[in-house]
């Protein structure tokens, strides 16, 4: 098993102590199949206790571990130590505000996520005598995509319009909106237009793309968005130019 | 970078102005957006073209003259560049904006991107053999 | 949070991205080789009056005109925003008004040619 001396350099932060962030390099050697989560562990129980991260799966599922790594949003299991020089500089994800080291203050997000109402709302009440759903595949398939998402916040380090933007509802909300705009048992897509189709909502987003190519689950988030604005639009033409057409 | 706590936290502010230095991808997509500074422009230029084809002949030969500048030559080389970053990162992405489902299966995003390069084609040969 | 009114732009403007990214690169072309004096025969007077004295030609031209304008208004808006210049209000207007005034004006022009 090849070994590697690599130095591992972190933004950290103390809000007791600290007046900004500062770097701290480690060095440590990383056997080859490591991720740079794993480099942070070494880190965590050999160097320095002191070193603030959030991560739980350690395979890409639970979306806790998103950091900057050389300035690129990554989930930091799944970022490979081969994939990189010597040289590896570890940041808390941008447009967060930073609690601590790491760790980032994600209730903007959480509440954005909470507001497209991202459950099924059901067309009408219906009794449980009825039975389950039913759906095809293609019923599935136009939502299942989306399903994936594992709310890493990735693609709202990677967008621009959510950094210089911060009302913007962004990538990841207006996705799991979508989701279930397009699940053939829902029926609330008019109360989530309410949200996403305001100008805090997908009109913010101008198709940089970003947020797609970082994406760790190949969600699309971009897709998602230049499809609901084309819905939108669809909308809006529909109700302004021919009222007479009921929703 | 101006930077501030705010109740404990630190928060990076992203430079207003110049944010998309940071990464390759930004500015591609800046790049893509001047693209209509170029394409406004040109379309402007058309507008005047045929308000002096309303005017008669002689309007609109003096419309050609400031063509034959060295500047119209520049200004339709930086137009023709532009127009075709605009097209091609036009294109590539329409599988994205406008997915098309077929049965159990999406359409492969190349066919889409691939038959929008063909209409384009088609449409240029048949206004070259038209125009010229 | 209230719908925003941005569709009606959008809408212009994605159509008229779709007909400049199908269209323009070729008629850049022409023009360019009209600059270089190889006029190619589509942009002499003769020919662009004849196209624009039928109504087809008129409305081929017209929709083309009133798309590219919007489109790239449109996107220099954003683009504005995009460096830094967070007036927006006022840079829509003036960039709304030149394409409502391109329009006009190519309107009434396509109409005088007879
Ligand atoms: S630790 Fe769960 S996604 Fe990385």
């Amino acid at each position: 098993m090849s070994e590697r001396q690599i130095q591992i350099e972190v933004l950290r932060y103390n809000p007791e102590t600290d007046i900004e962030p500062t770097i701290q390099a480690y060095t440590v050697s990383c056997l080859n199949e490591w991720v740079v989560l794993d480099a942070l562990n070494y880190i965590k129980d050999n160097l320095d206790a002191t070193l603030s991260y959030r991560w739980s799966c350690h395979m890409a599922v639970c979306g806790s571990c998103g950091m900057m790594i050389n300035g690129e949003p990554k989930l930091a299991c799944k970022a490979f130590i081969h994939e990189y020089s010597d040289r590896i500089r570890v940041e808390p994800l941008v447009h967060f505000p930073i609690k601590r080291d790491l760790i980032t203050d994600i209730e903007d997000f959480i509440a954005k996520f909470a507001s497209v109402k991202p459950y099924l709302i059901p067309k009408e009440k219906r009794p449980i005598s009825d039975g389950e759903y039913q759906q095809k595949p293609e019923d599935l398939l136009k939502f299942k995509q989306y399903t994936l998402c594992i709310n890493c916040m990735l693609c709202y380090s990677a967008c621009p319009k959510y950094g210089l933007v911060p009302e913007f509802i962004g990538p990841a909300a207006i996705s799991i909106a979508h989701r279930y705009n397009q699940d053939s048992r829902d029926g609330g897509r008019h109360h989530r237009q309410e949200i996403i189709a305001s100008s805090e909502g997908v009109w913010e987003c101008s198709f940089v793309g970003a947020c797609s190519e970082v994406c760790p689950k190949h969600v699309d988030p971009a897709g998602a968005l230049q499809q609901v604005k084309l819905a939108s639009t669809i909308d809006w033409y529909r109700e302004h130019l021919m009222p007479w057409v009921k929703k | 970078m101006g930077k501030k706590m705010n109740k404990n936290s630190y928060i990076r502010e992203v430079p207003r102005a110049s944010w998309f230095l940071k990464q390759p991808r930004y500015i591609r997509y800046m790049a893509r957006e001047v693209t209509s500074l170029f394409i406004g422009a040109y379309t402007l230029m058309l507008v005047i073209a045929i308000k002096r084809v309303a005017e008669g002949p002689d309007a609109f030969q003096n419309f050609l003259e400031i063509l034959y500048s060295p500047l119209g030559i520049l200004f339709n080389i930086s137009t023709l560049l532009a127009a075709l970053y605009h097209s091609t990162s036009w294109f590539n992405v329409t599988p994205q904006a406008m997915p098309i489902q077929w049965g159990e299966e999406f359409v492969s995003g190349r066919i889409i991107v691939g038959a929008h390069y063909i209409i384009w084609i088609a449409i240029s040969i048949l206004i070259l053999v038209f125009g010229v | 949070m209230s719908k925003s009114n941005k569709p009606i732009v959008w809408g212009l403007f994605a159509a008229g991205g779709m007909a400049t990214a199908l269209v323009t690169p070729v008629l850049t072309f022409l023009t360019l080789l009209t600059a270089l004096h190889f006029t190619p025969s589509l942009f002499t007077y003769e020919c662009l009056h004849t196209m624009a004295s039928y109504w087809i030609g008129k409305l081929i031209i017209f929709v083309f005109v009133t798309l590219s304008l919007w489109h790239s208004a449109h996107r220099m808006r954003i683009t504005a925003h995009d460096f830094g210049i967070r007036s927006d209000l006022l840079i829509a207007i003036i960039l709304y008004c030149v394409a409502a005034i391109g329009t006009i004006l190519t309107g009434f022009s396509l109409l005088s040619i007879h």
